[in-house]
This record gives structure tokens, sequence and C-alpha cells, in this order.
């Protein structure tokens, strides 16, 4: 049995919010009988955008993640409103427009916040997949349709077949500690749920301050050496991938021009600014 | 033999007059539409010649055409041609347009009788050719999938029940043309094979049923046009409903009473540039035939957009019939095989979407990024294109550019980082910028230490920018097309800049392979040669000079010339002060020649009346204009008789108006236009988008309420006037359509049936051997100009035809002669690119009190003033504006020391202000802001001053209110809005508006 589901390729995502004015589009003013009530004009819109932006100038990342309703297998909503929503064969999550009506309290049942509360016409939202369409000999949904960077993919294979290639290209789900089973996959996930430690590395000679290309920098956690980069044209180093909150670093810069080391705690993610080397004697052998 | 010629073509003409009538009514049998139209109403007609040699009565009678015997007075309108021959040019089948044109310029045709009902008896004629055409695609849910054209790409449009249901991107079938591919590197580029269009194109269905639109004519209750007018009162009092009869009759008369009372010049037509798409409604085509006919002072464009370039980097190399920016013939495929970094200065085309373009140009830059490029960002904020690429963010201070670009170039000259053959051999005066660069003039070398207090950028990391770019093959993306414009181009020191950039460019082998202006967002393969109009080409217009027509569009599409006789100007940025002042000052903006720019112009011009009537059309504008408080002022002000705003929606100046003419989309009326063909103001500007992609733009559903196209409108007024017919020439805008159609390259390749049906038409690839040369290939290699563009004019070159650059020299020129001509005596535009502080930046003394620059650059969800506002979907998106206290405002994004620093926390509604003016805006508090930098979006659609606990602020997010309407530099305009001090505080009454919101929203 093929199955939808949704895979978005997180660094591509630009923010452009095409995918969220579509799903407007489809659904505000539009009745879709056994799949949705009219979405209001106003009102929030079952596809976000959710920001994160880390460092300080100039090393600044920005990462954007698309949310929507995860048509999770096990679904919490499901489970607080048997009679109102139901899963479809292809994997498809439908809050009957009809059984719903009043139901505010279905917002509250979904962990993933992603079911809006449409005042106008009374009902608990989600994004169905574009399922109206799907039925309807439509080959992807909207979202997929209208993005510009390809971020998002929409795929019918069986479950076996998804979770190997989950498996195979990294794909990974939001929280998958709830335990929801969610359809909707991320690429590059670690992008949004990890961060990063920097720092531009400059050397004075003659009086005058440059960049230093080529350096070497160790990134030290407790104790142990976790990694090694090389400073670009600019200076700059960048140690990426690191947990938030996972505490005390430090970072240590070798170059024939001079040491330099600074320590850190990381909550989130940490420029460490201009970091001058002082010429030091060779770094003994160890 | 020729008399029985004569005889068998005066016979042929009377068999058509019998005959006509006949097949008019079999047009009807075949299209209800048409039957309709046909009981509209009874009309009379005499159609024959002159002499009344022959003749008959056509009439329209209870639903059915019938034609008899009879005299041409007996009739309500008639239709006399001077002879046999003309009369059969108009009547039989494959009308040569060009004849009928000849003819009725010429009065070897005339039409007369009442207007209104002379051109409703030709519409209804010509309506038989359309009437049953097939419009759309029937889908198999019964839907009809119409097409349509927006300011960011073509899209279907499905219609259900008279209802629009969606609208998408258009994707490509099996028949449509090949897709071009790029070989680069050793790998295929291929774009996607449908439309990567804008936010703002897929807002379309929300603006159509906005609840702000306009449904039914309307007059300010307090305006009486026989008795008090009470212009003081204008935004203030509220409308009452009147009829379209009451609104064109009124309008009319005051028009009429204008040329009377005040004479020639007396009515101004200011229009916004960007409202909707297509051929034929747009301003300027309809509007500016419209105009011409009634004759009017003209608000004269600045070149906004192109501001640092045409007044400045222009004189170094030439271009001006491009306004100063370069053509980016070529970039694409030259960029993706050879650059090995590409920097962008100013450049965020992932918001500016090179003007029309979508997303069209993403993919390619994201090529470039898995070729490995490395990208470079020069720009105060940490733009989404940075975002996206990745890449080196120099945070530089706003106005503060072009000292970076000369310390880079510093650096240049000390280590040798540059071209010294292309210099030697390309450019002149070299030696001079040299000197000054190094500080033999002034005793200042422009070192990267001299530039660090100024721009905020480490030294270290501008010697490093610079070694890395002196030692690659670069390209440097500009602007919105990547080949020009930009907000750094928008400011005190917006000349500098672009005089920088081009200079840059010369000391690095401008034109060699890898090394150009361009972002991979203009310079596509396409085939150029493929003719079809974009919207400055002329259109319906008529007019020859203010706009490209007289270059294909008139021959290829003859229409009747008009001409506006009123030789008087105001400046656009200066029109309230005209008003209000009485008197206003500018320069012109004529690319011609280089030269045009330095004449000033007056307002009042002698002969002329000062202006008394305003007729605005074309959506909310305030936003979009420098210190637009002004505008207020201008509004009240006792010399203003009568205001008209023809508006699509209730939105920005339409609240100070006395009568509103509501106005329907372009989904509502027809049109037609090519995807970012922008015709005369960028020749060849569809290069940015991948297919070149033509779309019927079809009456999809009818206009909401009471709404009428512009075009009718300005048909209702002019039938007022007597020249209806001379506005129409007895068509609709479809007939216009078809002509527009006709006049293009299209009727080779599409029949007009089938694109009616399937609404648009893919212009195939160019030729891989027959691509575009690369821009200024041909000046790098010494060789006779082969660009594919009528520009500079013959006459522009100095010595040989196509032999060098449109400068003097023909070179690029390191210090213009045509500067040293003409501003040696100007110490704001100095021959020499010395570098002056910006009269509002961080060395004036102004900002001790308002300590931050304020950027507002174009918005990157709305287009302009289009989709903000009006409850759009765009307007629902909280990274365009936060909901708070019900009222979503505009985002002012600031760095978290600056916040910090004012207590100010996210998504806190702040006070911007200055002494022009206080704007709400809630904070958008993240470190993609330089600190001292606080960025937000011109052009919100709406505004709203509120007043508040005593204090007066607007709330709709007008930042334009708090920028400065002086001129870059003396001598020209050019507006600064990119200058602009301001300082923060959260705002102290934002408890207070929430409550009293809520307090309202309560209430309803």
């Amino acid at each position: 049995m093929s199955k939808w589901n949704l895979i978005v390729d997180v660094p591509l995502c630009e923010n452009c919010h095409n995918c969220v004015i579509a799903e407007r589009d489809e659904h505000v003013g539009n009745d879709f009988p056994g799949y949705a009530a009219p979405a209001a004009a106003v009102g929030d819109s079952t596809i976000r955008i959710l920001r994160r932006v880390r460092g300080g100038a100039p090393m600044v990342e920005t990462t954007y993640l698309p949310v929507m309703c995860n048509h999770c297998d096990d679904a919490p909503c499901l489970r607080h409103a048997p009679d109102a929503i139901r899963k479809r064969d292809d994997g498809i999550v439908i809050i009957d427009p009809a059984k719903a009506k009043g139901r505010r309290d279905i917002v509250d049942a979904c962990p993933y916040g992603a079911i809006v509360w449409n005042g106008e016409s009374q009902v608990p939202q989600n994004w169905i997949f574009d399922a109206h369409l799907l039925d309807a000999g439509w080959k992807q949904p909207r979202c997929k349709q209208v993005c510009p960077t390809e971020a998002i993919e929409a795929v019918k294979i069986d479950d076996a077949d998804m979770r190997n290639k989950a498996a195979r290209e990294g794909l990974r789900v939001l929280n998958p500690e709830r335990g929801t089973n969610p359809r909707v996959w991320y690429r590059g996930l670690d992008r949004w749920l990890t961060c990063f430690i920097g720092g531009s590395v400059s050397a004075e000679t003659g009086g005058i301050i440059d960049c230093v290309a080529g350096a070497e920098v160790r990134l030290i956690g407790n104790g142990v050496r976790l990694a090694t980069a090389a400073t670009d044209a600019f200076g700059d180093f960048r140690f990426p991938g690191l947990t938030p909150d996972s505490g005390a670093y430090r970072v240590e810069i070798d170059h024939r021009l001079g040491r330099a080391n600074a320590d850190c705690s990381l909550g989130e993610s940490v420029y460490l600014g201009e970091l001058r080397l002082s010429p030091a004697p060779a770094t003994a052998a160890t | 033999m020729k008399t029985i010629r004569i005889s068998l073509r005066r016979q042929l003409l009377k068999t058509i007059l019998v005959v006509l009538p006949k097949v008019m009514n079999s047009a009807a049998k075949r299209a209800p539409a048409y039957a309709e139209r046909l009981k509209q109403r009874d009309v009379v007609a005499w159609i024959g010649l002159m002499d009344g040699s022959i003749g008959r009565i056509v009439e329209i009678r209870g639903g059915r055409f019938n034609s008899r015997p009879g005299k041409s007075d007996a009739a309500q309108v008639t239709m006399k041609f001077k002879d046999v021959a003309t009369a059969l040019k108009f009547v039989l089948p494959g009308r040569d347009q060009g004849e009928i044109i000849h003819a009725a310029k010429n009065f070897k045709m005339a039409a007369a009788g009442p207007d209104e009902t002379l051109v409703w008896f030709t519409q209804t004629l010509a309506m038989s050719d359309t009437a049953s055409l097939p419009m759309g695609t029937v889908m198999p849910d019964g839907s009809r999938r119409f097409t349509t054209g927006t300011n960011g790409g073509p899209l279907f449009v499905y219609v259900k029940d008279g209802r629009i249901l969606r609208v998408t991107p258009i994707e490509f079938d099996a028949s449509d043309p090949e897709t071009w591919t790029i070989e680069a590197r050793g790998r295929k580029f291929s774009p996607p094979r449908k439309g990567l269009v804008a936010p703002h194109a897929l807002t379309l269905k929300s603006l159509v049923y906005s609840d702000k639109r306009i449904l039914h004519p309307m007059k300010r209750v307090d305006f009486d046009p026989d008795g008090e007018r009470n212009p003081q009162n204008r935004g203030k009092s509220g409308y009452v409903r009147i009829s379209w009869d009451e609104a064109f009759d009124l309008v009319a008369r005051e028009i009429k009473r204008q040329k009377r009372v005040h004479g020639p010049g007396s009515i101004t037509f200011p229009m916004s540039s960007h409202h909707q798409w297509g051929n034929v409604g747009y301003y300027l085509s309809a509007l500016m035939r419209f105009a011409n006919l009634i004759g009017f002072t003209r608000m004269a464009a600045n070149p906004d957009s192109w501001e640092g370039w045409y007044w400045g980097a222009m004189h170094h190399y030439g271009n001006s019939m491009r306004v100063g920016v370069p053509s980016g013939y070529g970039g694409v495929e030259d960029a993706l095989k050879e650059a090995e970094m590409m920097v962008f200065w100013s450049c965020d085309p992932e918001s500016t979407n090179g003007a029309y373009a979508g997303f069209e140009g993403t993919p390619r830059r994201l090529w470039a990024k898995e070729l490995g490029v490395e990208f470079v960002h020069i720009d105060p904020h940490m733009n989404p294109t940075a975002q996206l690429l990745g890449g080196r963010w120099i945070p530089v201070r706003p106005q503060t550019d072009a000292a970076l670009a000369q310390a880079i170039m510093y650096v240049w000259v000390t280590e040798g980082l540059y071209d010294k053959d292309y210099v030697a051999t390309r450019t002149t005066g070299f030696e001079e910028w040299k000197a000054y660069l190094l500080g033999e003039a002034d005793g200042v070398p422009k070192t990267p230490e001299w530039q660090e207090a100024e721009t905020g950028v480490p030294a270290k990391d501008v010697r490093a920018l610079a070694r890395k770019w002196g030692n690659r093959k670069v390209y440097l993306a500009i602007g919105m097309t990547g080949a020009g414009f930009g907000g750094a181009g928008r400011g005190a020191t917006g000349q500098q800049w672009a005089r920088s950039m081009v200079m840059m460019m010369a000391m690095q082998g401008w034109g060699k392979p890898g090394v150009n202006i361009g972002g991979l967002q203009i310079g596509v393969p396409s085939d150029v040669h493929f003719y079809f109009p974009g919207y400055a080409d002329g259109g319906i217009s008529g007019e020859l000079n203010f706009n490209a027509n007289a270059a294909n569009n008139y021959q290829r599409m003859p229409h009747v010339l008009t001409i506006n006789p009123v030789k008087q100007q105001v400046p656009r940025q200066q029109l309230p002060d005209a008003i209000i002042d009485g008197h206003a000052e500018g320069y012109v903006w004529d690319g011609m020649s280089q030269e045009a720019q330095f004449a000033p112009f007056t307002y009042p011009m002698p002969g002329y009346s000062p202006i008394h009537m305003i007729y605005r059309y074309g959506g909310s504008a305030l936003s979009t204009v420098t210190k637009s408080g002004r505008w207020i002022e201008a509004y009240r002000h006792d010399s203003i008789d009568f205001v008209v705003n023809q508006s699509i929606w209730m939105e920005g100046e339409a609240q100070f108006a006395d009568v509103i003419l509501p106005a329907c989309t372009a989904l509502e009326r027809w049109d037609i236009g090519e995807w970012s063909n922008a015709g005369g103001y960028g020749h060849h500007g569809f290069l940015t988008v991948n297919h070149r992609i033509i779309a019927m733009q079809h009456k999809c559903i009818e206009p909401l309420g009471e709404s009428k196209s512009d075009y009718d409108i300005f048909t209702g007024i002019l039938n007022r006037m007597g020249l209806g017919s001379m506005f129409t020439e007895g068509g609709g805008e479809l007939d216009w359509v078809k002509r527009v159609f006709d006049g293009s390259d299209l009727p080779d390749q599409v029949k007009w049936k089938e694109f009616c049906r399937k609404g648009y038409f893919v212009v195939p690839p160019e030729k891989p051997d027959l691509r575009q040369p690369v821009d200024m290939r041909w000046f790098a290699e010494g060789r006779k100009k082969d660009l594919p563009e009528p520009s500079p004019l013959p006459s522009q070159f100095a010595e040989e035809f196509l032999e060098g650059l449109q400068t003097p020299s023909g070179k690029l020129e390191f210090v213009p002669e045509i500067l040293k001509r003409n501003t040696a005596d100007n110490p704001e535009r100095p021959p020499l690119n010395r570098y002056l502080p910006s009269w509002e930046g961080m060395q004036s003394e102004l900002a001790r009190r308002y300590p931050l620059q304020l950027i507002a650059t174009h918005s990157r969800y709305s287009f302009h003033t289009f989709a903000d506002g009006k409850n759009s979907a765009v307007n629902q998106i909280e990274d365009h504006r936060a909901l708070i206290g019900g009222h979503r405002f505009y985002l002012l994004r600031l760095n978290p020391e600056d916040a910090a620093a004012k207590g100010i926390g996210h998504r806190d509604l702040v006070k911007v202000f200055n002494d022009r003016g206080a704007v709400i805006c809630a904070a958008d508090v993240s470190p993609l802001v330089k600190q001292g930098v606080v960025k937000s979006y011109e052009a919100s659609a709406e505004f709203e001053m509120i007043e508040i606990a005593g204090e007066t602020v607007e709330i709709g997010g007008c930042l334009n209110l708090l920028t400065p309407d002086r001129s870059q530099t003396k001598g020209t305009s050019s507006m600064a809005p990119n200058s602009c001090l301001v300082a923060i505080e959260k705002w102290r009454n934002a408890q207070a508006f929430i409550a009293e919101r809520t307090q309202l929203e309560a209430a309803e």
C-alpha cells in the first residue's frame, strides 16, 4: 500500500512563503465538502515557516523550517477525536469539516500546533496534503508546485520503502520522541537542531592587522579534541553540528604568526568575534 | 475595363451592406454573449459614402440586425467613407489596420453621432469577430482554466461558476518548445519547465476578493462642485455612493471647467509605475491615451530605480538609453562557465526578483553554488539572498559603500591586483584616479584603515576581500537585475557608489571571460529577435515621445497617434511642493544622450496654468515618494479644485479624493502581456526569465460590484467630451488585444483562436550557435559592438558607428569628460569621484539627535504597494506584517544591541521618528541587521494617521514619511530615501492603542 509522505529540504527553504500563500489560495473562499470548509481570508495559515537566526555579524546563519500537519500515523488528534478525524488509506489525516464543527478542543490536541482555528466557519483545520486535488488526479500538492528551490517533494511509496529512503538519505521527522510517527520528513534537519562555534582570526604584522588564512583551529570539549578546522581568506572558521546547551568548549588556534585561544559556554551558537594571534614560540611537541 | 472594375466594386459594397446584418445575426446565433449584447439597446445607423451615392440604414432593433434603404439624416449614428475603395478597406475581411488608420486619421472615413451611442455601436460591430472565440481550457472538474499576467509572472486562473477557484504557475506541456541547456564545467543545466512566480503573483485571488475593493462610484459627502468644495476636509469626511452616470458627468464637467477656467496644464495625472500587468490597460498605454486626449501637466518621473547610474555611473561608460545600467547579455552562461566568485553588492535578487521575474534566477544561482562559485555579500542587511547562498557577509554602514570601494581599489593599486593592460588600452584618466587613491592630491591615502571608521568594515576584511577579488574572475552582482540598480544608489552618495562599481570593473577587465556585472539574474539564452512588445513599448497610447512606441509598436500595430500639447512638467518628487509653494525646479530623465540631464526645467511654465485638478490613477503611492507627508497638505490645498482617484482598493491616498472611480483588477478585463517584458524601460528585459512566456490575459470573471475596467472608465468620461470614438477607435479591450497579437510575431507561430484557448505561448529558445554575445566582450577584445540593442543612438558614437563606448573618448573614463564639461563648478558632482560623506549620515549634525540609519528597501512579498495591505494573503505573513492589537504592523528589523539599548523586545511596537514624522512598526530583532541600522520596506499600501493620547503617528507603515525630499546632489532630480536618520523608542502608547482596538473589536 503506497502512502503519501512529504520531504522538506531544510537548507533550501528560503522563506519565500509561496507554499503558505498557495495553500491559502486553495482554501480561502473554496468549499471542498468532505475535505475542508472554506478557510478565512484573515487568520492563521495551515503551513507556517519558522525562523532561527544564529551567531553574530558577520557570521550569521539563518534557517527556515516549513511546518504543517504531519499526517502522523499515531496522530494525537485522531486519538482525541476519532469521531471527527479520519486517517485515509494513503496516510492523509482529514479533519471532517462537518463533524468537527465547533470542536475548538481539537486545536489543542496537536502537540505540533499544526491545527488552526477557523473562527469564520468555526472549524479546526489542518493542511490536508491537498487530498482533494490528489483525488482529482493532481500529481503533487500545491506547495510542491510553487516552491522555487524544490525544497519540497511529495512521494507516494509504501512505508518500508520510505523508512529505507529516510535511513539512506538522512531524513528525519520533527520531535520523534513524541512517538506520533509523522509523515513529513526533513532533509538537513541538523541545520535547524544544532548550533555552531565560529570566529575570525587575525594577526598584526608591521603595524598592520590582517586576516589570517590557513590557521589550524582545534575545538576542545571536556579536554578532548572534537574537531579541527582551517581558517579561510577572511580568517573565518566555523564548527557546525554542535548540540545546543552542551556546555564549555575551548578553541585553540595555531599559525606560524602566533597562537590564540578562547573559551566559551555553548547555549545557542557563538560567534567569538576577532581572535588576534599572539606571537608565541612554536607549540611544544606533544 | 476600368469602368467595369469600378462598377463591380460599387456593387460589392452595396452587397456587403445588405449582407452585413445577416453576418452579424449569425454571429449572435453562435455566441449567446453577442445575442445578449444586441438586446442591450436599439440603434439606427447609416453606413455609406460621403456623397450619399451608396448607403443603407443598418440598425439593431429588438436584439437583431436589419438593413434597409434610407438616408443618413434618419440615423442616430453615421459611418461615411470618402469613396468605394476606402469603404471596402473597412468592410472586407482581412483588413489592413495600417490602411484603416490612415483613412481614419486623414478624414477619409468619418463617424458621427452621439459618442456614447456611436462607441457602443462600433464596439458591437467589432464584437462579432471575438464573441464566439474559445476562451480558456475546460478542465475535468468542470472549471475553466484561463491565463493571466502579473508583476511576478504569468498564471493559470481556474474559474468555476463565475468565481475564481485558484491561481497556479503555468506548467508547460509536451507541445511547448524545448528548454535551453547550458553546459558548464562538465555539468549540464536546464531550468524547470514552469514559471517560478513571486509570492505577490500567487496572492492575486485574495486581492480580487479583498474586502477593501471599491465596488461603487463615490463622492465625498461635503464636496459640492457647484458650491462649497471643502478641500480642507479631504481625508477626513466620508463618502456617499453615486451612480456611474453621475460620476462620469461630474468628472467630465470638471475637466471641461478646468479647461475653460484655468486653461491648459491645470490637470495632472500622477500615476503609479507598477499597478497591473498588460500592454493594453497599463499606465503607459490606456492612461496615456486618455490623458493625451485631455492635455495635462506631466509628472516628470525621476529615474527612481536607476538614480546613481543615470546621474553618475553612466558618464564613465555611456549606456544612456539603458538609464546608465549594463545590458547583461550572455551573463548567465559566461558566469556559470567562467566565474570563480560573485560579489553581491546592494543586491538581493531573492527579494527583488529582477523586478518582475519571480524566482526564475534562483535555480541559476543554486547551480553556481553547486559548481563551487564563492559568494560575498556587501549589504547592511544579511539579506535573503545571502541567507540562501551563504558566503561572507560584509556588513557595511548605509551610504558609505563608495568609501569601501575606494579602499578596495587602493589595495588593487598598491598590490598590483588590477588588469594593467586593459587599463592602459581601454580606459582614460587612470593616473589621475590613482593619484587620488594614493592621496597624492589631497594627502589622504584611501587605505582600508581610512575607510574603517566610515563604513564600519574592518580594514583587515577589506584587504582580504580586495586580494581575493583581485586574484579571481569575479562577477559583480548589483541591484535587482544583478546588472545595475540597487538601494545603495538611492541615497545621498548613490552616484558615488554606482560610479565606483563601474570604475572597479574598469580595473578588473570588464568583459573578459568571467569578469562582468551580473548576478545570474539576467542574460539567459532566449531568442531576442521574436518580436512581442513590452509594457513600455507604447501599447494603445498613440504617444510617440514618452514611451518606446515610435521604435516598433507604432508601425507594427498602427493606431491613431495622440499628443499632449502641454509642455509644463513637474518633477515627481516635488509635485506636492509645486502645489504648496507654487513653484518647483527639476532636471529631466532623458536617455537619448548623456547630456540631456544637465538642462533644468521649472514649474510653472509661462503660458500654462498651475495645477488645479489631480486625477490619480493606479493604486496607493504615498509611501513610494519621499517625505510623503507633504502630499496630505497638497491634497488639502486651497488651489486644488478637484481630486479624482481611480482605484481598485480603498487604500493609500484614495481617501483624499473628491470622487472615487472603482476600477477592476486585470482578471476582470482583457489584456495581453509577456512576462518581464518592460520594453523601453529595459530593452530585452525578459532575459531575466528562463522562458519567454506571452500570456493572453483573459477576462476571467465579470467585474465585481459596479467596478469597471480602466479602459471603460476612460471611455465613459471621454464619451461625454465627444472623444469616445477617438479613444476607442471603435473597439473594446479585446479588440486591442487582438491588434497587439497581430502586431507581434505571434501570428507566425500560433493561431489567434488557439492562443485564446490555450492562453499562452512559449517562445522557443535561441539556437546554441546564435546565442547573444556577452556584454562588453566586444569592448574587452577591441572589436566593433556586436550586441542586439539599438542603443546608444548612432549619433552617440564619437568617431565610427559601433566603435567604442558612448563616452567622448569611446573608452571607459575614470574621470568623465562629460562631467568635466558640465559639472566642474558643482561641488556635489565632481568629475573626479572623490568621497563625499552623506549629507544625512553618521557624520551629520542630525545624527546626534537621530543616531540610527533607516533603510527602507523593496519589500519581499509584495510588489511595491501591490499585494500589501487590503487583507491580502501576503498581509497574513508574519515576516511581512505582524499582528498586534488586531492591526497588522509593518516590520522594523534591528540588531539585538540596538534593541537592548532601548529596552525593545522582539515584536514590541516601536516608534520610528525624526523631525519629519513618526511611524509605528513591530520590532524584528535579530543579528541580520548591522548595528546602528534599522531596516524596513518602502511601499506600504496602507496609510493611516491616528491620534492617540495626544500623539499623532502613522500606523500603516509609510516609512517614506521620514525620508528626506532633497535630491542626492545639486543639479539632479534624484531621490535619496536611503539617507535617512531616525531615532527609535519602545512605543509608550502601545498599551493604549491595543486597549482601544480591543474595545473597538468588542463593540463590533
